[in-house]
């Protein structure tokens, strides 16, 4: 859970969608910029960089092999 | 800091010199850095330095009048950007960004230039660079021409997923989008396909091929 959305608050303007969409609570306004206030409540839904108009929010995925090595 | 010869000989530019000829090379060789977002290149302007990726990820990409991205390359460490302008002449082709921090080592144009008339190996080894280079833009007519969405989706996953939890370039379902010449949208309604079929699985931040051979299949690799 060390993973966090990466959020870019030179663009962020404040209008709080990202906050208003995320159904786990982690993010919350601080003046005119939002920020993650419980990471450990983001689930990766990313509903929240979906829905920002300014492009202030990434939630980027790491791909990953599980069954490297096994017969095929 | 000085430019270690490990990672010159790495490079498929510099392939088969020895170490008389590397020592030689580090001399033109500058190293860079730059930060999450930053601008590496613009397309449409001239450029006369060559940049090879030592640490971290480049995405090359072209935007339209309306704002959409097309990702061409998604740039890893051991390899080169600005390739075309700076042997060909001529502008840029695509804009250039930093995905995450990343260090560069940079050669100027005239430097390349004197490195590949001293050293004709180079020159052939540029060749075989850029013959890789129309190879990829190839496939990705390919792609954009005969895949599915659902199909190009588990061609970019196979293609990035990466051995070593940690190493792999992190790409948001935007970039992957770009990449594959489709909308977001698209690309979570594939996800969620190939997560429903039991080919991957989606863990938070983490997208785990679960099954390759089933992957490999969908995307039409043999």
């Amino acid at each position: 859970m060390n993973e966090k959305p990466v959020i870019d608050q030179e663009k962020c303007q404040g209008c709080g969608l990202c906050v208003d969409i995320c159904t786990c609570g982690a993010l919350a306004l601080a003046g005119d910029v939002v920020e993650l206030c419980a990471a450990d409540k983001c689930g990766w839904c990313t509903l929240c960089e979906l829905v920002c108009p300014y492009g202030a929010i990434s939630c980027p995925f790491e791909i990953v092999v599980e069954d490297e090595g096994s017969p095929h | 800091m000085t430019v270690q010869l490990e990672f010159l000989k790495g490079l498929p530019y510099f392939a088969g010199l020895d170490e008389a000829a590397l020592v030689s090379i580090r001399r033109y060789v500058f190293e860079k850095k730059a930060e999450r977002g930053e601008t590496l290149a613009f397309e449409g302007e001239p450029s006369d330095v060559l940049f090879f990726v030592s640490s971290g990820v480049v995405k090359a990409f072209k935007t339209s009048a309306d704002g959409k991205e097309q990702i061409f390359r998604i740039v890893r460490p051991g390899e080169s950007f600005n390739d075309v302008p700076v042997l060909g002449g001529g502008v840029n082709l695509v804009s250039a960004e930093a995905m995450g921090p990343v260090v560069l080592n940079g050669i100027k144009k005239k430097d390349l230039e004197t490195i590949v008339r001293e050293r004709p190996p180079v020159g052939l080894n540029v060749i075989q660079v850029l013959s890789r280079r129309v190879q990829e833009l190839v496939a990705l007519v390919e792609d954009f021409s005969f895949r599915h969405v659902t199909s190009r989706v588990a061609k970019m996953l196979l293609e990035y997923a990466d051995r070593k939890a940690g190493d792999g370039p992190r790409l948001t379902q935007q970039e992957m989008a770009a990449m594959i010449g489709t909308a977001r949208e698209m690309v979570g309604r594939s996800l969620k396909n190939l997560e429903s079929a039991g080919t991957i699985r989606m863990e938070r931040n983490r997208i785990v091929i679960a099954d390759r051979q089933a992957l490999r299949e969908m995307a039409g690799v043999t």
